[in-house]
């Protein structure tokens, strides 16, 4: 059975146009970049020149673009090496309860170091309070770090706003922007991002690249000590095939972003109240239209989310969910209690994502398909039961 | 993840459902952790004569409560006592270690209504104890 896949937040299948372009780079230019005879330097051209493509779509600096191997080491290093860096000027950083775990315990480890955290609060659409966020800033903040997009419910910060807040104050501003890129447009100008960090196989580059913007003059230590790649701020010898995939699928996406936005909003918001009108007891977790074009997160009461992948499995449907079951824990996801859900409907949750290959017909098939698994595991809860009891007496 | 009979239980799960006049009624679990087991049971002559369930939760939850139904039908109340967590993941040929809390909510849930048919009928059952009200926290 051919899966019909509503994950591309979790990942996405390389591009062919990327595939192509990259192929070259593990046989017939499979030099090391810092070998100083041809083969090394015609490496080291592929990856400068990438380097520029992902600093136009940005709207950065080249040298302010450092490959990294993925959007967790860029947040890691984005948190800590401007921890270190500004440890004597400030022990302060604010960020919010919804952010990726790569931030969210980068945070904690940097509590446990002597730093103190501001877990900023989100509304119920998940978006933070440039009030609250100007309120929490001392004079020993060094660093706010807020995400573009939230990988769950989709929701968009106001960057630029949070950006002219932290340029007012004097304070570094680092966006996890991994879901983001490619997808929504981002400029590190006109938003004044200090740090912004990306992942490739989000947008049909490889998995396993990533990168992080660094503005020039911005204080950080670096991360992997070695040898003197990425200005010697980031060690390793670099990911030449990937970074060449990266750099590929940035500029597609930037190419294609107004017409590919148009098309999965349609798409998106049929899915949405089709699901809505089709099944009771549901509702929409994040801001309806300050959204990710591909994201659709969905609460039904009294079902559990993985029982209900499970059986979206069984239709050949991959999609995923906010449910503890699928995370390993007993607590379903903190961005969905943080925007004040019950438990109940946090375990119901499920996250559909739309990407480049999604179809309206596979988005009729979810519609078609799902109802009936929402409602045949109803049959089976206790609670829809207690439910269903209660409004009988009521309206007796 | 799952093996093929936790999959096909939680397919096909056996006793869904509810009896018209039940004997005996156990709930346990709670939202917060994400499962919500209910079992009733009908009892005649010490002898467990049918059991449905109705379960809140993921697919391991569903799959241990058709599981643990399945193996106390037909058996006499002792004999259900012997239905141990233990046993109904050994008869779904095992579960993952996190859904491990599962086959001990299907347990509790069973004691939970032989528990509550004991209670209706002024019994004592030997080797039986008053259910946990929250076992949300039992691992």
């Amino acid at each position: 059975m051919k899966t019909i896949y509503f994950d591309y937040a979790a990942t996405s299948p390389v591009r062919n146009e990327v595939f192509e372009e990259i192929k070259p780079y593990f046989s017939s230019f499979f030099g090391n970049p810092s070998s100083i005879y041809q083969l090394g330097q015609e490496a080291k051209q592929a990856i400068e020149t990438a380097r520029q493509t992902v600093a136009r779509v940005l709207g950065g600096r080249t040298d302010e673009i450092f490959f990294t191997s993925c959007g967790s080491e860029s947040d890691n290093w984005a948190l800590r090496g401007v921890a270190e860096a500004l440890q004597q000027k400030g022990n302060h950083i604010i960020t919010t309860k919804i952010e990726h775990h790569a931030v969210l315990h980068t945070a904690q480890y940097l509590e446990r170091h002597g730093f103190t955290v501001t877990y900023l609060d989100v509304d119920q659409d998940g978006l933070i309070s440039l009030e609250e966020l100007e309120k929490a800033i001392t004079p020993k903040t060094i660093l706010i770090s807020v995400m573009a997009a939230n990988n769950e419910i989709g929701t968009l910060q106001p960057l630029k706003e949070i950006g002219a807040i932290a340029k007012r104050h004097g304070v570094l501003f680092h966006t996890d922007a991994v879901q983001a890129v490619g997808h929504v447009p981002l400029d590190v100008e006109e938003m004044q991002i200090d740090l912004l960090s990306l992942s490739g196989h989000k947008l049909g580059a490889p998995k396993g690249i990533g990168a992080l913007y660094i503005r020039k003059g911005t204080p950080i230590h670096p991360f992997l000590l070695g040898g003197g790649q990425e200005k010697k701020q980031r060690a390793g010898t670099e990911n030449v095939a990937s970074i060449v995939g990266l750099a590929k699928a940035m500029a597609l996406a930037a190419e294609e972003m107004e017409e590919e936005t148009a098309r999965l909003t349609v798409l998106r918001e049929k899915l949405i109240n089709g699901l809505l009108e089709k099944i009771p007891h549901s509702q929409v977790n994040g801001h309806r239209t300050k959204r990710l074009p591909g994201n659709c997160n969905l609460s039904f009461a009294f079902v559990e989310g993985e029982s209900i992948l499970m059986l979206l499995d069984a239709a050949g449907i991959a999609a995923s969910s906010g449910s503890a079951c699928t995370s390993g824990s007993l607590d379903p996801s903190h961005v969905l209690l943080a925007l004040g859900l019950s438990h109940e409907l946090a375990h119901g949750s499920v996250r559909f994502t739309l990407g480049l290959g999604t179809t309206e017909e596979e988005v009729d098939y979810v519609l078609e398909v799902l109802p009936d698994i929402v409602a045949r595991l109803r049959e089976m809860s206790p609670l829809y039961e207690d439910f269903m009891k209660k409004t009988k007496e009521e309206t007796v | 993840m799952y093996s093929q009979k936790v999959m096909d239980h939680f397919m096909n799960p056996r006793n869904m459902g509810s009896l018209a006049q039940p004997d005996g009624v156990g709930r346990v679990g709670n939202a917060k952790c994400g499962d919500i087991m209910q079992v009733e049971l009908s009892i005649q002559d010490d002898v467990i004569t049918d059991a449905k369930f109705k379960t809140f939760g993921c697919g391991a939850a569903i799959a241990t409560s058709s599981m643990a139904t399945e193996l106390v039908k037909g058996k006499t109340i002792q004999e259900a006592l012997q239905v141990t967590n233990r046993a109904v993941m050994e008869a779904l040929d095992g579960l993952p270690p996190v859904k491990v809390h599962c086959s001990l909510l299907a347990e509790e849930a069973l004691h939970a209504a032989l528990w509550d048919y004991a209670q209706k009928n002024g019994l004592e059952i030997e080797g039986l104890e008053a259910p946990v009200e929250d076992i949300g926290d039992h691992h």
